[in-house]
């Protein structure tokens, strides 16, 4: 994928291949948390962290360890590690030396590990076979994409708190079929620019 | 052969680098050495840094009340904090008062051990000590109340003010899978120092509850912690309102056993609410408070009695009973328990009633 521009990439990972309304990844946190639109920016911002910050390190380990030793098969549970080990990591230091981020995001912050939308952004950088600066665009730019995603539907979830469901849709099913409408509203932007 | 070789190094040593620098980070970034709380101005601990204040306090056998146990969602475990907690949290903030936040009060469970503190906590909670003990008696008192006499095991004696509660520990079992911990006032007598009594009712689905209902017998083992509450009789002279309704009971009762062990002869009237006959219970006690103690009544009403209980009392909630048997003075005290609005609109009767507010004395149970 010599051709695409990084920053097309960039735009196109926020609106056009949005992780959670194009992917469907990151779905779990993203009806569990987003109630409110404060916590779930913060869970967005260390989603878009953690994701550009492994984007790189798995990058890294997979151009300059398992390619050159054959082992691209091993990618799965390398990425997965990886994202283990540096949300853990980014966890301790976030706690020590950032204490007012991490009091915003601290519950937040574990549930990243289990976050499939980090993987899958992960996998798509090498089938997609992108370079490191446009895997820094896709990793940057997914992670915004999922946050924009997450906090919408948390102020969709603020407005219709009151309107009258049908109790068997309440929570998840409700939020399921807003996601699907969402998702039907984002293919409006398809048109303009594609990465698959 | 040479694949399946490669592949072990590389995992193994993606691995093994990773471990190392989170075992590395784990002594480097998250060791937060031994730091100092310093108690009351007064008592100083050593902890190891990075765990909650709370769980430094219990485990140095400083028990503060956290009735669920440190999850943030009971608001029990508040202290005063004046340097070293670093900013509030959003997990406390539903549990805060506009004074809370200005006194530097906050949820000891949430907040982390990192800096030396300085806190202050109330004299009364260096008393409280965990327990061991024994189901002695578990019996059926009404349909849906259980008694429990629990015997302490382990040696030690409690000491304790009538009026005040423990915290009694349910530990996993069926689909619990948690340890949690909820308060119950002592129904016992604070003379009797090797055992206490406790009086539990039955919520439909309580993790407790169904606990103590439905799982424990006579002979099993317990943990408990206490005592706590700053509810209990004054020492005073003038008249005493007591109110309870259901469980609420259980305090009125440890109340009473005070007054007859110190031979406390006051003006004492106390209004009991139970649906029908069946959720009356100790009403031969109460007879037997009425015979040793001078000047003391007790008013049972029932607020749906059935034409079967052939009831002769006070029909009504005990609201109505405040209004028609009591004569209110000013300086009378009340001490009220049960579920919160029983307690709200029986302050207000007694208010109405011309009884201070000051000195109106309550345990909410919920
Ligand atoms: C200071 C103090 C003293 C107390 N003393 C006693 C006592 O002597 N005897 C006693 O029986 N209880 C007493 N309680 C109440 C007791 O601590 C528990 O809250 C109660 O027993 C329910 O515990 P659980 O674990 O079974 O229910 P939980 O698992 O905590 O609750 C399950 C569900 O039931 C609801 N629920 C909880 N309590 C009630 C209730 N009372 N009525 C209706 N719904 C409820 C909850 O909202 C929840 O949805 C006291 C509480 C306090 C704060
Ligand atoms: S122990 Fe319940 S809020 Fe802290």
């Amino acid at each position: 994928m010599e051709g695409i521009n990084p920053l097309v990439i960039f735009f196109a990972s926020i609106f056009t291949s949005n992780m959670i309304l194009a992917n469907f990844l990151g779905m779990c946190s993203f009806i569990a948390v987003s109630k409110e639109t404060k916590t779930s920016l913060g869970l967005g911002q260390a989603v878009t962290f953690v994701l550009t910050g492994t984007t790189i390190l798995n990058y890294f380990i997979y151009h300059y360890l398992l390619v050159p030793f054959g082992l691209e098969y091993l990618r799965f549970i390398v990425f997965i590690i990886t994202i283990a080990a540096f949300v853990q990591l980014v966890e301790m230091i976030v706690e020590r030396y950032l204490p007012t981020l991490y009091y915003s995001l601290g519950i937040f912050l574990p549930l990243i590990t289990v976050n499939c939308a980090i993987l899958g952004v992960a996998i798509f950088m090498v089938i997609r076979d992108y370079n490191l600066l446009q895997s820094i665009a896709f990793g940057i730019g997914s992670g915004i994409g999922w946050m924009l995603a997450i906090v919408a539907m948390a102020g969709i979830r603020q407005k219709i708190k009151r309107a009258p469901i049908p109790k068997g849709l309440e929570g998840a099913g409700i939020t399921l079929i807003i996601t699907g409408m969402m998702a039907l509203a984002f293919i409006g932007f398809s048109g303009i620019v594609n990465i698959q | 052969m040479y694949n399946i070789l490669i592949t072990v190094a590389v995992i193994t040593g993606i691995t093994a680098v990773l471990a190392l620098i989170l075992t590395w980070a784990d002594v480097r970034i998250a060791d937060y050495g031994e730091r100092k709380i310093v108690i009351n101005n007064d008592k100083e601990l050593v902890v190891e840094g990075g765990n909650t204040l709370l769980s430094s306090l219990i485990a140095n056998e400083i028990f503060i009340p956290s009735a669920c146990g440190g999850k943030g969602t009971c608001g029990y475990c508040k202290c005063k904090v004046d340097s070293g907690a670093g900013p509030v949290l959003a997990t406390e903030l539903t549990y805060l008062s506009d004074s809370d936040m200005k006194n530097n009060v906050r949820l000891s469970c949430q907040v982390k051990v990192k800096d030396d503190m300085s806190i202050q906590i109330p004299e009364d909670l260096f008393n409280v000590k965990q327990f061991k003990g024994a189901i002695e008696i578990a019996k059926d008192i009404t349909p849906t109340i259980k008694f429990l006499r629990i015997k302490i095991t382990d040696g030690q004696e409690i000491d304790f003010k009538a009026g005040q509660y423990v915290q009694l520990l349910a530990p996993p079992y069926g689909d619990s899978t948690e340890e949690v911990f909820r308060a119950y006032s002592i129904a016992s007598s604070s003379f009797e120092k090797n055992f206490i009594d406790l009086i539990i009712g039955y919520v439909d689905g309580g993790i407790l509850t169904t606990y103590v209902h439905k799982h424990l017998s006579e002979g099993d083992k317990v943990t408990f912690n206490g005592p706590y509450g700053d509810f209990y009789l004054q020492e005073s002279e003038v008249d005493v309102v007591l109110v309870a309704v259901g469980t609420g009971m259980a305090p009125i009762r440890s109340i009473l056993y005070e007054m007859l062990h110190k031979k406390i002869d006051r003006n004492t009237i106390f209004f009991f609410g139970a649906r029908t006959k069946d959720d009356l219970f100790m009403l031969d006690e109460m007879k037997m408070f009425e015979n040793e103690l001078p000047r003391f009544r007790f008013i049972p009403c029932l607020s749906r009695p059935r034409e079967e209980d052939n009831w002769q009392g006070h029909v009504g909630r005990v609201n109505d009973a405040i209004f028609k048997y009591l004569e209110g003075k000013d300086s009378t005290e009340a001490y009220l328990c049960g579920s919160a609005p029983m307690i709200d609109s029986t302050v207000n009767a007694l208010i109405d009633k011309g009884i201070l507010k000051n000195n109106i004395f309550y345990d909410k149970f919920d």
